[in-house]
């Protein structure tokens, strides 16, 4: 036995590996964290001129003023100001709506998940589209086929989520009726929203699905497989596609923090009733306290979905691991 | 045909296309306002939300203006709008691209955090931001743009010194007396400069997006200045009547952005050969 690597150690160490991995990329993370928090909480400071002042009008009465400055506690010093508001953060408590008196974290709370369901739907419908356009794209590269699929991945790049929405409205519900032109409820109603917000995503998935599948395709597995008799399809598709996978599923994740900004576009668009909508309501009626709490969360979601891809490239792949 | 020779040829393919889109556009924006014979801001509320025609070939607006001309008066507010963002951005992240990865130590931690906290915003969401609390104005737009805009350069820019820095010549340029600044300068610098120029390009359409985005969600140019974002923003209250409205300035953006996403694809076929 001596003198044999062991299973149960080598498990170890690789255990203790990714252990040290994990560690080490979330205390990278915390840094970050602070910094977008330190970011949104400056954003109330950057108001020009007095910022109640700002919220409230020029029509208020002084008192009205000095009770909304008491009230966000804008007449503390600003590092008592910075501590609380971190302490909030941390705690979930982001603050009060001006606008309705409602606390900021239970008005994002209630429409988190619509937001989650549209963006959900838009990876969904990026998926369909992309993968099938990306692969045809590697398999035929150079012919006109190829050039047709680039351009038009280029071409969903290109179009602007806030065109591409009233356009298919315009055609899908105005012209045909076949879908809802706004609001939530049935599949019926996700489903133009779905496919604005996803079009973007699936013209940058089928770049990628594209480049990463022409890399394999050259590996010489593939001629190998091709020369054991597997057929052309079974090796690009089982073969080739399944290892370029790993570049394809980051970049989804990586783009979800697009998806989250593009649905602040699309629910306005959509009348969609979730977070995006929120906080372009919010900016409207000067709430900021409501606008800091969905800046926040949404970069905040954004920082932990880049962390997840972070940590499961690198259980996919060792070699990150020791970077 | 080699593949080397397939990828050159379809850049050369990308890049000519974009060219016409982008120099079309260009032409447009330069001379299409003094050849109309409307003014963007003149109205005929009597014709207002009226469909194409001969006179007006893309119709009117809900106040009675011609979109056509307000489309091209537009294409001076995406130009303005990108070309500024663009140089200003590319110049202040090549700066501090260059300082970060050449000096490294204190000088690259402070740079990097602060690339690293502007990156945790996704995309327009900063702009967005910043916008809500300085107020909605052209020069508020450029300077939230900017601010989202400068950190791809200085990380770009920073990988490539770092790279640059220990080549032979550099290192040479180094051992015979030159300041930090001529070799960052003559000798360092000059190898970014072709990523910097592929990204600017596609930079280019992100502004230009970045801006319709903010106008649409009236964040951006106010009216009755012609941005093609506000035009789509007031468009949205007659897309059951007057469908029009949103068509024509949608339509610029995406070729416009086309153009610079093919110009920017083309480029970097030429002058990257991993891309």
């Amino acid at each position: 036995m001596n003198g044999r690597p062991s299973y149960s150690s080598g498990l170890c160490t690789t255990t203790r590996e990714m252990l040290r991995f994990l560690l080490r990329r979330l205390i990278l993370t915390i840094p970050v964290l602070v910094g977008v928090a330190t970011l949104v909480f400056s954003l109330i400071h950057l108001i020009p001129g007095d910022p109640v002042q700002a919220m409230l009008g020029e029509s208020a009465s002084p008192q009205d003023v000095a009770e909304l400055r008491e009230r966000l506690g804008l007449n503390r010093p600003l590092y008592v100001q910075y501590g609380s508001f971190i302490k909030g953060v941390a705690t979930g408590d982001l603050g009060t709506s001006l606008r309705t008196n409602q606390k900021v974290s239970s008005a994002i709370g209630e429409r988190l998940p619509a937001t989650f369901e549209l963006a959900l739907a838009a990876m969904f419908v990026a998926t369909l589209i992309a993968i099938p356009l990306g692969i045809v794209a590697a398999v035929r590269a150079g012919t006109p086929i190829d050039h047709a699929a680039t351009t038009v991945a280029l071409l969903g790049i290109s179009m602007p989520t806030f065109w591409l929405g009233p356009l298919l409205a315009i055609i899908f519900s105005v012209s045909l009726g076949w879908f809802p032109v706004s609001g939530r409820g049935t599949l019926a109603h996700l489903v133009l929203p779905a496919i604005t917000l996803g079009a973007p995503l699936a013209a940058v998935l089928a770049r990628m699905t594209r480049a990463s599948l022409l890399e394999e395709l050259r590996e010489l597995y593939v001629l190998a497989a091709r020369a054991r008799g597997v057929s052309h399809v079974r090796a690009v598709l089982k073969h080739a596609f399944r290892n370029s996978l790993v570049p394809i599923v980051t970049v989804l994740g990586l783009q979800f923090g697009a998806v989250l900004t593009g649905a602040v576009i699309t629910e306005t668009i959509f009348a969609w009733p979730g977070v995006g909508r929120l906080l372009i309501q919010s900016i409207s009626t000067r709430d900021y306290p409501a606008v800091q709490g969905c800046i926040l969360l949404i970069a905040v979601t954004y920082v932990s979905m880049n962390l997840l891809v972070d940590l499961a490239y690198g259980f996919l792949d060792p070699r990150i691991r020791y970077e | 045909m080699s593949e080397g020779t397939a990828r050159r040829r379809s850049g050369t393919v990308l890049f000519r296309a974009g060219a016409v889109l982008v120099g079309f556009a260009a032409i447009a924006a330069v001379i299409g306002p003094a050849i109309v014979p409307f003014d963007p801001a003149s109205q005929e509320l009597s014709l207002r939300l009226a469909g194409p025609s001969r006179t007006h070939l893309f119709g009117l607006d809900e106040l009675g203006r011609d979109i056509l001309t307000r489309v091209l008066a537009g294409a001076r507010i995406s130009f303005l709008v990108g070309l500024t963002v663009v140089s200003v951005s590319a110049t202040l992240g090549t700066l501090l691209g260059a300082l970060a990865g050449y000096f490294g130590g204190l000088t690259d931690d402070v740079i990097s955090r602060v690339v690293d906290v502007l990156l945790a915003f996704p995309g327009l969401l900063l702009a967005i931001a910043l916008v809500a609390v300085l107020g909605p104005s052209l020069g508020n737009v450029l300077f939230a743009l900017t601010t989202i805009g400068w950190v791809g350069y200085a990380r770009l820019v920073r990988g490539q010194v770092l790279r640059a820095r220990e080549f032979e010549y550099v290192q040479a340029a180094r051992a015979l007396g030159a300041g930090s600044g001529r070799v960052l300068w003559r000798h360092v610098i000059p190898t970014a400069m072709p990523a910097v120029v592929v990204q600017a390009t596609l930079g280019m359409a992100a502004a230009i997006i970045g801006e319709a985005a903010l106008s649409f969600l009236g964040l951006g140019v106010q009216p009755p200045t012609p941005s093609w974002g506000t035009m789509l923003n007031g468009g949205r209250a007659h897309i059951l009547d007057a469908p029009h409205l949103t068509l024509f300035p949608g339509l610029a953006i995406a070729l416009l952005v086309l153009g610079f996403n093919f110009l920017g694809d083309g480029l970097r076929d030429f002058t990257d050969p991993k891309a």
